[in-house]
């Protein structure tokens, strides 16, 4: 009796580690298959409209577009409304898609090679990668930050681009909005309100 | 008078132009997530905006017709000018006592100048030396601990801090080797017009390696201005640290608030 309560509790804790195993994603093979999909996506036998539709749907699936709307908001988030939070919510998703989306639109196959990856913590891991050199342009340093708290579902939450932090930039740029008009997070709103339409 | 107003705002470009790779440092420091210290904003955005018109003029249609250049003579070109950049990187590497980089940078120089003749071909590289960094005045006051104080936009040479710009008049004060044998000095081997073509050279050249990332930032800009600004500054805040560390230079902080899983 004991032995099969045993062999029992062995069976279920093998499958739930078996669970748990084959449904973490690591965070450099996630931003590899990522970019495979974004490349795919920019293949030139789809037409500009195709192309901004298919990453659009791609950044849905694979960017934390919550969690870089409320950094981007900065010290502002702690201040507003449940309302507004709201509001800047279903706007920032819109301006994010669209401004992701026309942003990697114009370019035409680009090859990402992932290189390497560290964990910074339980909830972040940030991958290495280059963008492959062409005639026009440089080999181009790409530095993800990978939210992985939910290891099953791994996010993305930053580019760093040659060091130079895409989410950041947004950040300051929003704040630089706000500042702009007195404070007043409104303004902002009608500054994406205007950016999307 | 004309002639030190010039030799002034050439040697400004300099480091700038150092700048105009995007350096910049800021409030937005790992320590200090504050922030951007823009004291002269109005004025900073106008002459964000006369740039801009200047830029649509002369700049961008001259770095457009760069680009259709041949590829070997665009990276001749850019290996040249970033030879001669060494002559101000080396004594920054020795201030800022990284001696063993002054040691590298001044055989790369001699190895580029000699067997890469006058630097269009970067034989350092082939033959194993390390990847060329950059470094200015401006840095090296960064690393003694300076703060940048405030930013600026300089007509014409584009965005810098207060501490970039003071930091570039050691380029035209004996600081900048290029410099000293062109126009400070009578050597008849050079003439004043040698400095100020590789100086106008290096901007057109970083002008046509970032046509396209230009135009798709200002395309996708709500503020192009404030864009500028954080990308200029957070460059800077990196070369200064001398990290390609990218933790080294991210704050965390305030990710770790947000939670959304």
């Amino acid at each position: 009796m004991r032995l099969k309560k045993f062999l029992i509790f062995t069976f279920i804790t093998i499958n739930l580690i078996g669970i748990n195993y084959s449904y973490s994603i690591e965070p450099d093979v996630f931003v590899q298959s990522t970019v495979n999909r974004a490349s795919e996506a920019l293949n030139n036998k789809y037409s500009k409209e195709e192309k901004i539709e298919k990453l659009k749907q791609i950044a849905s699936e694979t960017v934390d577009i919550n969690g870089i709307g409320f950094y981007t908001l900065g010290a502002y988030r702690k201040n507003i409304s449940e309302n507004e939070i709201s509001q800047y919510e279903k706007l920032f998703e819109q301006y994010f898609l669209k401004s992701f989306s026309s942003r990697l639109a114009e370019y035409s196959n680009p090859e990402i090679q992932v290189i390497s990856k560290e964990k910074l913590n339980e909830n972040y891991t940030m991958v290495s990668s280059i963008l492959v050199g062409t005639e026009q342009r440089p080999v181009v340093k790409i530095d993800w930050r990978i939210y992985t708290k939910n290891p099953e579902n791994p996010l993305i939450r930053d580019l760093i681009i040659e060091g130079l932090s895409l989410a950041r930039t947004q950040k300051e740029e929003f704040s630089s909005i706000i500042q702009s008009n007195d404070g007043d997070i409104k303004a902002l709103f009608s500054t994406l309100k205007e950016f999307i339409k | 008078m004309k002639k030190i107003l010039i030799t002034s705002i050439i040697s400004l470009m300099l480091a700038t132009n150092v700048s105009a790779d995007t350096d910049g440092e800021n409030s937005l420091s790992k320590k200090n997530s504050g922030q951007v210290k823009d004291c002269f904003e109005n004025i900073n955005r106008a002459t964000f905006k006369f740039n801009q018109v200047l830029d649509g003029v002369i700049f961008e249609p001259v770095a457009k017709a760069y680009r259709v250049l041949p590829s070997p003579v665009r990276v001749g070109t850019g290996n040249a000018l970033d030879n001669l950049s060494t002559l101000v990187t080396i004594p920054n590497n020795i201030l800022q006592g990284d001696f063993k980089k002054a040691g590298i940078n001044t055989g790369r120089f001699i190895v580029n100048t000699t067997v890469g003749v006058v630097g269009i071909f970067d034989v350092a590289e082939k033959i194993g030396f390390p990847e060329y960094e950059k470094e200015d005045y401006g840095q090296t006051l960064g690393v003694m601990g300076v703060g940048e104080g405030c930013y600026l936009v300089l007509p014409v040479l584009g965005p810098s801090t207060v501490r970039d710009t003071v930091g570039s008049f050691a380029n035209i004060m004996g600081g900048d080797a290029w410099y000293n044998v062109t126009v400070a000095n009578d050597t008849q081997h050079f003439s004043d017009f040698d400095y100020y073509a590789s100086r106008v050279g290096s901007g057109i050249d970083f002008r046509a390696k970032n046509l396209d990332a230009f135009e798709n930032l200002e395309k996708n800009s709500m503020d192009f201005y404030a864009s500028v600004r954080s990308l200029y500054l957070q460059d800077r805040e990196q070369k200064i640290a001398n990290s390609n560390a990218i933790t080294e230079t991210q704050n965390d902080s305030d990710w770790e608030e947000i939670e959304t899983q």
